[in-house]
């Protein structure tokens, strides 16, 4: 049971991320990562809303008629989203600000609802609550990397300290524009994505075609 | 007029939603692998679209939005916090409403849009669509255009990349980017190429 548990916390952080292996919820993922702090802040919101709706639609789950479960979920993700958004705009308005529609982007994030009908359906609350929360990090891991280089190699600066002193104010630095825009981001999760494969071969692809090279003493 | 036209730019090239805000990629990425099929779910989240913004437009002016319900004498009444509930319900309902409609009465359209017309509802897109309408504030007719156009762009992305994907079978990957690594790159040029438009205003 305790082997258990630990597998279905740790599992989705490397082994089975959500974001590079299973392809879910990429929106968000590459949307607030150009800055570390809105990052993190999402990752906290995305982790407590899977984590909890995990738990919740799982304790449910026995009462639920099959045919309106996916209805009982999204309300169940919406009402902790409605309470997230409320809090961070209460309490943080400015990130909240610079997150914008992302917030409450995390209603239609496939990891959640995935999670909810795969596994918090089937299992009980306290291991679904762990699988929430360890998809949950697996998605903050990619986020956090995918930021700390973006903001720190497009600015010279982390959380807003500045690093790498900048060649416009004196130091040597040229920051790098393009990790600022958009498609850098997809570039990065690319690279992530590749090194991850190159380290556990078996989350490789196979090739949905095969180039056969014609050796020249095949040629008749 | 040409406001209108100008919205319609901005949303279609410069402000796409899948290139510049990433938004559906879960789709975005999953289906784009044909592109006769990368057309079905572009037509259907064109139709969606088009659909389900002018109607949350109404409601968040008519019900939600802060001093919205005076024309019933509550013009203190602020419910903008139902915001998010209530535009998912609206799009899983119209979403809902739209398959039986089209199953009625053009056939040969359910037909041809076939199992994406229930996964739009999940397509993150669809719902920021509704979103950005309430952060910028759009009248219902800026909110038609928007809908339209905004699906518009996001069809564009879709079949481009579906298009590049297809050749894309015929060249030597190396094996740890192999499907989706590739695709990454692929959706990471595209995007720099939508780049070039930032900044054409009429």
């Amino acid at each position: 049971m305790k082997a258990e548990s630990k597998r279905t916390l740790l599992d989705p952080i490397v082994e089975n991320n959500p974001v590079i292996l299973q392809v879910l919820g990429i929106c968000s993922a590459l949307a607030v990562t150009s800055r570390l702090l809105p990052s993190l802040i999402m990752s906290l919101a995305l982790t407590a809303v899977i984590a909890f709706s995990c738990l919740f639609i799982s304790m449910v789950r026995k009462a639920v008629p099959g045919n309106v479960r996916i209805i009982v979920q999204m309300t169940i993700i919406a009402s902790l989203v409605i309470v997230v958004d409320q809090l961070l705009r209460a309490y943080l308005p400015e990130v909240s600000r610079q997150l914008s529609v992302f917030v409450g982007l995390i209603i239609t994030n496939c990891i959640v609802l995935g999670r909810a009908e795969a596994y918090s359906m089937k299992n009980g609350p306290w291991l679904s609550f762990l699988d929430g929360l360890g998809h949950g990090l697996g998605y903050s891991a990619i986020l956090i990397i995918v930021a700390t280089v973006r903001e720190l190699f497009g600015t010279g600066s982390l959380l807003g300290q500045q690093l790498l002193p900048l060649k416009s104010t004196g130091g040597w630095y040229e920051p790098n524009g393009l990790l600022v825009l958009a498609p850098s981001a997809f570039f990065l999760i690319a690279a992530i994505i590749w090194a991850v494969r190159a380290w556990k071969p078996a989350q490789q692809e196979k090739p949905e075609f095969q180039i056969r090279v014609v050796h020249r003493t095949e040629v008749s | 007029m040409e406001h209108y036209i100008n919205l319609a730019i901005k949303a279609i090239f410069i402000e796409n939603l899948a290139l510049s805000f990433f938004l559906g990629m879960c789709t975005f990425l999953a289906i784009s692998r044909k592109v006769d099929t990368a057309m079905g779910l572009g037509a259907a989240v064109i139709f969606v679209q088009a659909v389900t913004v002018p109607l949350n437009a109404l409601i968040y002016h008519n019900l939600l939005g802060p001093g919205a319900l005076a024309w019933a004498g509550l013009s203190a009444i602020d419910l903008s916090f139902l915001g998010l509930i209530t535009y998912i319900g609206v799009i899983a309902a119209s979403v809902q409403v739209l398959e039986m409609f089209l199953d009625r009465y053009a056939p040969a359209l359910y037909h041809a849009l076939g199992i994406f017309l229930p996964l739009i509802t999940v397509n993150c897109a669809i719902l920021a669509g509704s979103l950005f309408m309430v952060e910028r504030d759009y009248s219902f007719g800026e909110s038609v255009v928007y809908g339209i156009s905004s699906g518009a762009g996001w069809a564009l992305a879709v079949v481009t990349l579906a298009a590049v994907r297809e050749k894309l079978k015929y060249s030597d990957v190396p094996d740890g980017l192999q499907g989706l690594g590739i695709t990454f790159i692929t959706a990471g040029l595209i995007a720099m190429a939508f780049l070039a438009f930032s900044g054409i205003q009429l």
